[in-house]
């Protein structure tokens, strides 16, 4: 696994650049991660990624869109809207978690 | 004594039963199977039967023929699972109590869960689902005087049973409107969730080039909001359009909805599990095989079978006070039908995506891996023989429970 440099930190990462260890994460990662993929941060978005952080410690997985929506209470038409078009894989790359599984 | 009690007789209930009495014995263990009906549905032939290839009644059984004879069966819907009881609540039969408990009770598609899917006005008029007799009946019963317009192949959200059969279902769409001579009146479309034809990245290149040269476009990243029934259009999530005169959906697929509240499920009534020994994760004396769990692996027969081995083997150790000593690797392996008398075979696990190569023998085959050949369509339709009279019988067959990486090629090369 790549290691690479963000908001002054060494940090592992796979080929797509998804976080690959959950305490490397920071919320100044968590900006500079935003910005790449030319999102915004307001308190709506912080919303939905502290819910996958904690929800990531105790499940072990990337929540879904589908699991957002019912346990973190933010509907999926809204997830698109803060993160445009792929809300799934924005909203874990974002938070320093793995994408979530496609389940094949 | 010492109670199991299975719940669904399907392909992971049955196989399960038929391979626990070989190795517990009768006089220790009672072995109770639950089941709504006595009615086996080979769930492969759904595919085939709305293009006129299979009857029916060529897909229908009699479940108790296939359970071994001192396993009790009990037909009745199940009410509720009381876990901290120890205890399944039964319509019209007394509660059943147990010291395990296997839930193989599957998943189901939920038309109802899309606004607008299932109005009276559409369903199963221009909206159908394949996943059902019923749905599979009526859908081969509209193409046999269809006259062509769009046709839209569309899937509702990740996971479904076998996530393979919409592709399959739009290479044999393409394949038998051209044999009818309405190919050129038909545009298809194929509405995915996913980024691509298929979620993993070598299997996806080729299915999505196999979408191409049969001319069927790719709508990808399609989370879909609602149906207009008026209008007979699909509306996304943000907002995008896709027409279509005839819809063939998978719609949401959900595990059974007395699990809802057992404590045991997930947020579409999964069971969730340890992916290696299928134990649920909040009782020890609990389990989940097939499609009824939350394992991150294709809701196909296979799983079912393959962890249902690694499950047996493991149980044998459990009641014996030892630890569960085997990890299920999430392997599966499905064919593919991409029409005109051929198919495609995949072979992966929770770890390897589907390759390029040969199976079962490095070299020689026979069949291929991700490719398509008249061997696999072959293969395909002999698999039928095999499900009544091997795999449901819990008899061996010539493929290993964990994936092997002989005869595929690593994803450099393909």
């Amino acid at each position: 696994m790549p290691v690479i440099e963000i908001a002054g930190k060494q940090v592992h990462v796979n080929e797509e650049g998804f976080l690959t260890e959950y305490d490397e994460w920071s919320e100044d990662i968590a900006k500079v991660l935003a910005q790449q993929i030319d999102v915004d941060l307001t308190d709506e978005h912080w919303k939905v990624i502290n819910f996958l952080r904690d929800d990531y410690k105790t499940e072990g997985e990337s929540a879904t869109t589908r699991r957002v929506q019912t346990v973190g209470g933010i509907p999926v038409k809204q997830q698109f809207v803060l993160f445009p078009k792929k809300p799934a894989k924005k909203m874990a790359y974002i938070a320093g978690l793995p994408k979530p599984k496609g389940c094949v | 004594m010492k109670q199991i009690v299975i719940l669904g007789g399907g392909t992971a209930g049955t196989m399960v039963a038929n391979r626990l009495v070989k190795f517990l014995p009768s006089d220790q263990w009672r072995i109770t199977v639950v089941d709504q009906n006595n009615e086996h549905l080979y769930q492969p032939g759904l595919l085939l039967l709305p293009f006129g290839k299979y009857k029916p009644k060529d897909l229908m059984r009699e479940r108790r023929d296939f359970l071994p004879k001192q396993v009790e069966l009990i037909l009745s819907n199940v009410l509720a699972v009381e876990p901290a009881l120890n205890r399944v609540q039964l319509s019209g039969h007394e509660p059943v109590a147990y010291d395990y408990l296997i839930i193989a009770t599957g998943t189901s598609p939920r038309p109802d869960q899309t606004p607008g899917m299932d109005d009276p006005s559409i369903w199963r008029n221009s909206v159908f689902d394949f996943y059902t007799l019923d749905g599979a009946t009526a859908l081969r019963d509209r193409l046999a005087t269809w006259s062509g317009g769009r046709l839209v192949v569309h899937v509702t959200e990740m996971p479904i049973k076998c996530p393979v059969a919409p592709l399959e279902f739009a290479f044999l769409a393409d394949a038998f409107l051209e044999e009818r001579g309405l190919r050129d009146q038909v545009s298809i479309t194929y509405v995915t969730p996913l980024e691509g034809a298929f979620t993993k990245p070598v299997a996806s290149k080729q299915l999505g080039s196999m979408l191409e040269e049969r001319s069927i476009a790719l709508e990808p990243d399609f989370v879909i909001e609602r149906v207009d029934p008026e209008t007979k259009t699909l509306i996304s999530m943000d907002e995008r359009e896709v027409p279509f005169d005839l819809l063939v959906t998978v719609p949401l697929n959900m595990g059974a909805d007395f699990l809802a509240g057992s404590g045991l499920e997930d947020e579409l009534n999964y069971v969730k599990v340890d992916k290696g020994t299928m134990q649920s994760r909040s009782f020890d004396n609990v389990f989940a095989l097939g499609d009824a769990s939350d394992i991150p692996a294709s809701k196909a027969g296979s799983v079912a079978h393959f962890s249902a081995e690694i499950f047996t083997e493991n149980f044998v150790d459990l009641v014996q006070g030892k630890p569960m000593p085997r990890a299920f690797d999430g392997h599966a392996n499905c064919f593919i039908e991409s029409g005109k008398g051929k198919g495609l075979l995949i072979d992966f696990n929770y770890e390897t995506e589907p390759l390029t190569g040969k199976f079962p023998w490095a070299g020689i085959g026979p069949l291929s891996l991700l490719k398509e050949t008249r061997a696999n369509h072959l293969g395909k339709l002999a698999f039928r023989w095999i499900y009544w009279h091997l795999l449901l019988r819990g008899r061996p067959i010539p493929i290993p429970a964990l994936m092997s990486m002989s005869g595929k090629n690593p994803t450099t090369t393909n």
